[in-house]
């Protein structure tokens, strides 16, 4: 349902600054996760640096959306739909700086196993599972953009199989570290970084709830809805 | 109060089309829509204050505890004792504080001095007046202030025991501490009356009312508890106007 722009035109600038840059940190988030996983690939540290250095600025986007909404909220006094997105905005705001946390938890095992040298067996589904849930981050922003619920609807799909395959490396890295105790700090970074990247497919999940929410005014989380 | 397909002309021109619209007892309902949308035409149909406007007809039935109020033989006075009103700008007589209440009993026939009394002092305490001005009865109710006058209003309009109590804009020319004070008598009046309010403030809608009525260019667009309407409403053009995009 588009519509019409709003009467006052600082507000309707206001609503799509807010939208801007939440999209630029959802950007932000993707380039942390694929230069997470490339450092982990290429046991590449300079590139683990340059997540944790992202990360810096997520954190300021994060209280910078949060001010941001709450001054809407309370000189504005948005109803209906804005008020929905100024929710949806503090929500989301949260996934996405909680997202690039992760990626950071990532990067930081990544430059642990460079240490080691060689990458262990389990972890090499682990590009895989990283592509699946930053596809889901994705689609979850897209939905957010084309205030799409079918896609949004789609997200909470996705995230089947990336639970799926954070079963399989969970399971292959106990099998690892049972067979060769030495290799348990090893197999704790491989299923540690399976986790980290499991939540992210939870984030994504929570975006694309927010944005059924936005457009529908429907709660669907813990299965509502 | 029940409204079945009312249409409302000035003349020639339409400013009602066919609202049906049911008012629940005892909760307050509000009536939003932008300038010249027919929601204060509407509050006034019904309790027959259109009738003062010689080109104004009213179409299909307004019913009050199922009695059509623009029946045949129906009395417009005794439906607008029934039916209250208070108006935006308050609009105390130049007369004591006391004599301001007293003056629909008065109208009334009520004679017993005590009686009256008694009447004022539970309609000024009604208005959550009593205590301010218990002892000032006697003096000219124009040099109150102006949330005191417009409560002064509603303690007149409890005097004759109505049902319900029409509000349009009631509060528009108060600062906020006495609009705040109004919006909290709503909320005690609402247990014993029901109450319609026109507002222009859709914030005020949704502080007081239990249910809002969305008027555009005089048709019913929404009707629903407020919260819903405030929140999630179902029509585009709702949403469009409680977010400010356009009136």
């Amino acid at each position: 349902m588009a519509l019409l722009t709003h009467t006052s035109h600082e507000f309707e600038a206001e609503l799509r600054q807010l939208k801007g840059r939440l999209l630029a940190m959802g950007g932000r988030c993707e380039q942390m996760i694929i230069w997470a996983v490339s450092a982990l690939e290429e046991q590449n540290v300079q590139l683990a640096e340059d997540v944790m250095r992202a990360d810096r600025q997520m954190n300021e986007d994060e209280m910078a959306v949060d001010e941001m909404a709450v001054r809407m909220l309370a000189l504005r006094q948005p109803v209906g739909r804005d008020l929905r997105f100024a929710i949806t905005a503090v929500k989301v705001v949260t996934d996405l700086e909680r997202i690039g946390d992760e990626a950071v938890n990532l990067a930081e095992r990544a430059s642990e196993l460079a240490a080691t040298g060689s990458l262990p067996a389990p972890a090499k589904r682990l590009s895989e599972m990283a592509m699946l849930a930053k596809t889901m981050l994705r689609h979850a922003l897209d939905s957010f953009v084309e205030e799409d619920v079918a896609k949004a609807r789609l997200v909470l799909e996705e995230d089947d199989a990336v639970d799926a395959i954070y079963g399989e490396i969970l399971r292959g890295s106990i099998a690892y570290m049972r067979a060769d105790p030495t290799a348990i700090d090893d197999g704790m970074r491989v299923s540690n970084c399976a986790k980290y990247l499991e939540r992210i497919g939870d984030h994504s999940t929570n975006i694309a709830e927010m944005v059924i929410f936005l457009v529908d005014g429907v709660d669907v989380r813990h299965g509502g809805g | 109060m029940q409204t079945r397909g009312v249409d409302v002309f000035y003349g020639d021109a339409q400013a009602i089309k066919a609202v049906d619209l049911d008012i629940y007892a005892r909760t307050v309902t509000a009536f939003i829509g932008p300038s010249g949308c027919g929601k204060s035409t509407f509050l006034r149909a019904l309790n027959r204050m259109n009738d003062t406007i010689e080109i104004c007809r009213v179409k299909g039935e307004i019913l009050l505890d199922g009695y059509n109020v623009y029946g045949k033989g129906v009395d417009p006075v005794e439906v607008r004792r029934r039916v209250g009103m208070v108006f935006q700008k308050s609009n105390p007589f130049p007369k004591s504080i006391f004599e301001n209440v007293a003056f629909g009993l008065r109208i009334a026939g009520m004679k017993d001095k005590n009686e009256v009394a008694q009447r004022v002092e539970e309609s000024l305490k009604g208005a959550a007046l009593w205590d301010e001005l218990k002892d000032r009865l006697e003096e000219s109710a124009l040099g109150l202030s102006g949330g005191q006058q417009q409560r002064l209003c509603i303690a007149r309009t409890l005097a004759v025991r109505p049902d319900v109590i029409l509000m349009d804009e009631p509060t528009s020319a108060l600062d906020p501490i006495a609009t705040a004070r109004i919006e909290e008598l709503l909320r005690e009046l609402k247990q014993e009356y029901t109450i319609v309010i026109v507002t222009h403030s859709m914030q005020q809608a949704a502080r007081v009312s239990d249910y809002t009525a969305f008027f555009y260019m005089g048709e019913l667009i929404e009707y629903g508890d407020t919260e819903t309407l405030f929140t999630r409403p179902s029509q585009k053009k709702t949403e469009e106007y409680i977010t400010g995009r356009f009136g």
